[in-house]
């Protein structure tokens, strides 16, 4: 579903990522690992279609088409959903009203009608169930207010809203009470299907025994260095990213 | 000083045709405040931008335009923008073209007993004493030209008396709708356009409540000038909410000042949309004349192409223990520029004031330009006066999160601009206002391409 060959990017003056090789297919559920400044959220953000960042050298492939041809808003409407290490805050639009038109946006893309108010409702009150979201969330504006925890909630249900193909979650767990974390997990878990692939970008392991990765790699310095199975997450804790960087790179 | 411009005294010509002609049918005092006010402009002459009040707002288009007076100059006719701009459950609902009363396009429904809403020029005649004692006194014109040309050339306008206690259920709406001259090749560069003089006086009796609804626009491609007047006096207790909506063409130039006086424990608001104009400046001025009096002055603007829209707001706490907030919103697009001043005196006994302004200014472009003041001038020692002032441009991280989410950049942007504005029409209590308001932006916003 996603190929990464050889991905180079530029930001803010630095290269942070120096070779990406990556390769994800349907139903598969990848983690990158990786210590701060290692250049994970910014994979993370590349893919989503972030203006900050300058790709210099290499090749995206989605569901076989070139990714990084495609504006934001293409990009989400085809499938990919980047659920935001810090989720903006936007004053004065209804959190709601968003919604609705993103998912329409996507329902339109996708060759499906859009839905009213009604149907959209009753689809949203379903979703809401599942990450724990109360209604007068709903009505705010999104994000604003929010505390810490409210916001990756909210990122997870907009991603039950729009049931992308490709889930990129940045950072998803940093800041979440174990509560919460349990909730995001068990929403993120129930959207794991063979059709729909996942992307998890974290720090630390602790997510990883809610969501079980399939493949998880380790990401230092810009470039993966180490890919493995779930056990490999384990053996980060134990021992840390130090002297990672020596350990020679395998592919996925 | 001012430099006295005036194309071939066009407007002392037009004073005295004026003179002439409502000579027999006016009071004496009508003729005196009118003669005092021509005088004060040939004193005046325009001003310009050695002008403290002016110094970012250049008037010479309008000084040096030959105007004459609309009614003169073009039919009345029914503009179909008028049947858009309705407002359907309004008490009454009075229609100026081209500053004439259109009575065939308007209608004033039963109005609660000692309730007025009529022509101001017949009411000179039915409520002259009233009219004496307010008309032309509410709004100073000794260093205002254009409020002393106003004052000078009115022709017509509306009287508004709501007696004390009484209050009413719907908004009463004023429309001033003009045509403008139409350039022809031949003109020169000055060119010729009309000007209309609209004034309004509105009186609020003690205990009183009720809405009030200003809607000036131009249903043709000519050029003209609007130089509006209005004047509200607000008794003891008295809430008057006053919603302004301006959609003149953009070749077109709106001059106007809203002057207010509240006494003890008066309600004013103000709520200024603006969409049109190519040159507009509006003067909102309180008088918070009596203790515990309330104001609030909200705007909202949006320019384009290379327009100049110029708010220059004044608020003056007379009396201890008043409140007034202030927000003033614009949205700037292409070359366009905008004004705005805020000023807010505090006179000596005016303790326990609480005054709070906000300007903030979207810049859709590099090349707009904001010029925003705060100026308070305060007399009294305990007193909360805050204000802040914030320009910015479209939030990139928010409009990355939009798109991130499906919505095209184009309705990103939208949503954005929206919100922004959202913030100055969610006060506007009147919903069909606000909606109004909401899709004229869309539809500005639309037609400039400012959105994309």
């Amino acid at each position: 579903m996603l190929t990464i060959r050889d991905l180079h990017v530029r930001g803010g003056g630095h290269e942070i990522l120096r070779g990406i090789d990556l390769s994800i297919d349907a139903g598969e559920v990848h983690a990158i690992m990786g210590p701060n400044g290692s250049g994970k959220s910014t994979l993370a953000r590349v893919l989503a279609g972030h203006p900050e960042y300058e790709v210099t050298a290499g090749d995206v492939r989605y569901q076989g088409e070139d990714l990084l041809a495609m504006d934001p808003e293409t990009r989400a409407r085809a499938g990919v959903f980047m659920a935001f290490q810090y989720p903006v805050e936007i004053p004065g639009v209804n959190n709601a009203y968003f919604l609705k038109a993103a998912l329409n946006a996507v329902r339109k893309h996708r060759g499906q009608d859009e839905l009213d108010a009604m149907e959209f409702m009753s689809l949203v009150r379903d979703r809401m169930k599942l990450l724990d979201i109360d209604q007068a969330l709903l009505n705010r504006p999104v994000n604003e207010g929010f505390s810490g925890g409210e916001k990756k909630r909210n990122e997870i249900f907009q991603m039950a809203v729009l049931e992308p193909t490709l889930a990129i979650l940045d950072e998803t767990d940093s800041g979440l009470d174990i509560d919460a974390l349990k909730i995001v997990a068990q929403g993120v878990n129930e959207m794991r299907s063979p059709e729909r692939a996942l992307l998890l970008v974290t720090h630390y392991q602790r997510l990883l025994n809610y969501i079980v990765p399939d493949v998880v790699h380790v990401l230092t310095e810009g470039r993966i260095v180490r890919s493995g199975g779930k056990e490999l997450a384990l053996e980060l804790e134990e021992k840390g990213y130090v002297g990672l960087e020596e350990a020679p790179a395998a592919r996925a | 000083m001012a430099t006295v411009i005036n194309p071939a005294g066009a407007y002392t010509a037009a004073f005295r045709r004026l003179a002439a002609r409502v000579a027999a049918t006016q009071p004496d005092w009508v003729t005196r405040r009118r003669q005092r006010a021509i005088d004060t402009f040939e004193r005046l002459g325009f001003p310009t931008t050695r002008d403290e009040e002016w110094r970012f707002t250049n008037v010479t288009p309008i000084a040096e335009t030959e105007f004459v007076p609309a009614g003169d100059a073009l039919a009345a006719g029914n503009p179909p923008a008028v049947e858009s701009f309705r407002l359907p459950m309004a008490t009454a609902e009075l229609v100026f073209v081209n500053g004439r009363y259109a009575s065939a396009l308007s209608k004033v429904g039963s109005l609660p007993p000692g309730a007025r809403v009529e022509s101001l020029a017949s009411a000179l005649t039915s409520h002259a004493s009233e009219l004496e004692q307010h008309l032309a006194h509410v709004a100073e014109f000794e260093r205002q030209a254009f409020v002393a040309l106003n004052t000078a050339l009115w022709t017509d306008g509306v009287f508004v008396s709501v007696p004390a206690g009484t209050v009413l259920q719907s908004p009463v709406h004023i429309m001033f709708v003009s045509t403008g001259i139409r350039q022809q090749k031949s003109d020169t560069a000055g060119g010729c356009a009309a000007i209309t003089h609209p004034r309004v006086l509105v009186l609020a009796g003690r205990d009183s409540q009720f809405s009030i609804v200003e809607s000036y626009l131009g249903a043709s491609d000519g050029r003209y000038f609007t130089n509006a007047v209005t004047e509200i006096v607000l008794g003891d207790q008295a809430l008057v909410e006053h919603y302004k909506l301006q959609a003149e063409r953009d070749i077109s130039y709106h001059m106007a000042t809203i002057r207010a006086v509240a006494a003890s424990n008066a309600t004013f608001r103000s709520h200024s949309i603006g969409f049109g104009g190519a040159l507009v400046r509006n003067d909102v001025v309180a008088t918070l004349s009596g203790e515990g009096a309330e104001c609030t002055l909200n705007g909202l603007d949006f320019a384009d192409g290379t327009r100049l829209v110029d708010n220059h707001t004044m608020i003056d706490h007379a009396k201890p223990h008043c409140s007034s907030r202030e927000l003033y919103k614009v949205i700037l697009a292409d070359r366009a520029r905008a004004v705005f001043n805020g000023k807010i005196v505090v006179r000596p006994d005016a303790q326990k004031t609480d005054a709070k302004q906000t300007n903030k200014a979207l810049l859709l472009s590099e090349d707009a330009q904001i010029n925003t003041k705060p100026q308070l001038e305060i007399f009294a020692n305990d007193v909360k006066c805050t204000h802040g002032a914030a320009v910015g441009q479209m939030d990139e991280d928010a409009l990355f999160y939009l798109r991130a989410r499906g919505l095209a950049l184009r309705d990103a942007r939208e949503f954005l601009i929206h919100a922004f504005a959202g913030e100055v029409l969610n006060k506007m209590p009147l919903e069909a206002l606000r909606d109004r308001a909401d899709a004229e932006l869309l539809r500005q916003l639309t037609r400039s391409g400012a959105g994309r």
